[in-house]
């Protein structure tokens, strides 16, 4: 449930582009063609889902505060979180180079799809927001960082691909001339940033049913105390 | 500007308007949308990004002949990490909610496109005096752009600049407000930054018609 919740949040509520702006500069530049951009989008969901789980333990074992406790009792004190920028952007470039090659060597096919957009990857602000998103947001377990860092890649492809139907499409309209290109296409986005401010109240409604268990929990209660209170009485009649 | 040659004072004018970084040349929209909800924010960024761009361009630019081409993107990464960090401790030292509102956004600057574009394009190739000038113009063209987008979201939808109420009192029905005008909230939503920003290029690409795309 939780992972789920988290899932749909990311992808939907808390959308990298329409929400927080994140990884603005290559889908702005990226998205003139549905093919590129599902071939970066694609790039971006699969590099988020390997650095943020990265990042996170990174995160938990050395750079949080206390978090150095594992080397011993007198490490206890040391708050390395200063250093987590450095370290991250130090994962995610290195993270990117390593699977460029990987991907290289054992399959050429993907490579080509998705080759040339790994370096372009390494400074897109989305891939480093999602790993400080994570960061701030205190994400718990590994596994949850993990369906982070899939489901906000998730997405951003969306976005991206949305946005670059639209623009194939826009071609055929007549935009006023100082609006065309760039200026539009802000505009769009910010219009679907408008529709996505509407899944807003998806996950709401689970405020409504936790007290509820509580009341059925309690009807368990009385009932239970009225089968104690039953046994008493056919104790008594006995 | 007795000490800048008229080329150099290019360097800094030009990308306040035709070469702006944000409206011209698409760099660093990330952080100038997601953060300009208030004035206050947009400054502290704006000035933020001067010291990094300004400090950075002169480090790059003096290290620009023994950096291997091969691993350049690594070393400007690491350049700008150590750099930010130091905006955010300062900004967490001297003004801790400042930096609370400005999040993860202080990071980002790290993934700024603005300072990787120009380290790319402009101080690997140029001297330490026009590379730190080139930074500085910049730096100033993206504020110019925050500034613009800030104010206009912080005056229409909360009514205030800077914190301070400007145009009467909403409650009390004082000032505008006493003729029936309403703040717009819609305006500190995030959607409204893009639309914002894209009216901004309107108004730029309708008067200087050479910017105009095809």
């Amino acid at each position: 449930m939780e992972h789920l919740e988290l899932f749909f949040k990311s992808i939907f509520i808390d959308n990298m582009v329409f929400a927080v702006f994140l990884g603005m500069c290559s889908y702005l530049a990226v998205s003139k063609k549905v093919a590129t951009a599902v071939g970066l989008g694609a790039a971006v969901i699969f590099v988020l889902a390997i650095t943020v789980p990265l990042n996170w333990l990174l995160d938990q074992y050395i750079l949080q505060p206390g978090a150095l406790s594992w080397l011993g009792a007198e490490y206890v004190d040391y708050d390395l979180s200063f250093l987590s920028f450095i370290m991250f952007i130090a994962t995610i470039a290195t993270m990117v180079q390593l699977v460029e090659i990987v991907v290289e060597k054992f399959s050429p096919s993907l490579y080509n799809s998705l080759g040339i957009f790994l370096p372009l990857i390494a400074v897109n602000c989305a891939i480093l927001g999602g790993s400080l998103f994570m960061q701030s947001r205190e994400i718990e377990t590994l596994g949850l960082a993990f369906n982070y860092g899939v489901s906000s890649g998730i997405g951003w492809f969306l976005a991206i691909l949305a946005i670059a139907a639209i623009r194939e499409k826009i071609r055929y309209s007549n935009v006023p001339a100082p609006l065309r290109g760039l200026g539009i296409t802000f505009i769009i986005t910010g219009l679907m940033g408008i529709g996505f401010l509407s899944f807003g109240g998806m996950l709401t409604g689970g405020d409504e049913e936790a007290p509820k268990e509580e009341t059925t929990a309690k009807v368990i209660k009385t009932k239970t105390e009225d089968k104690k209170e039953l046994a008493n009485h056919t104790k008594i009649v006995e | 500007m007795g000490l800048l040659s008229k080329k150099d004072a290019k360097l800094i004018t030009d990308p306040l308007a035709d070469n702006n970084p944000i409206t011209i040349q698409v760099l660093g929209i990330c952080s100038a949308l997601a953060i300009t909800a208030e004035l206050k924010a947009s400054l502290v960024m704006s000035i933020a990004v001067l010291f990094v761009m300004g400090v950075g361009n002169v480090v790059i630019s003096l290290m620009r002949n023994i950096i291997p081409s091969k691993i350049r993107i690594i070393v400007q990464l690491i350049v700008v990490a150590a750099l930010v960090i130091i905006v955010d401790q300062v900004l967490k030292a001297f003004a801790y909610e400042l930096s609370k509102t400005l999040s993860v956004f202080v990071g980002l600057i790290i993934t700024n496109c603005i300072i990787m574009g120009r380290f790319e394009a402009f101080a690997l190739a140029n001297k330490p005096w026009r590379s730190f000038l080139d930074g500085i113009g910049n730096a100033l063209g993206y504020a110019v752009i925050l500034i613009i987008v800030g104010f206009f979201r912080e005056l229409l939808g909360a009514g205030t600049l800077f914190g301070i109420p400007v145009l009467g009192d909403p409650i009390e029905k004082t000032g505008v407000y006493a003729l029936g005008y309403e703040n717009n909230g819609f305006m500190l939503m995030p959607p409204m930054a893009l639309i914002v920003v894209g009216l901004i290029i309107w108004v730029q690409r309708s008067r200087n018609k050479a910017l105009i795309e095809d």
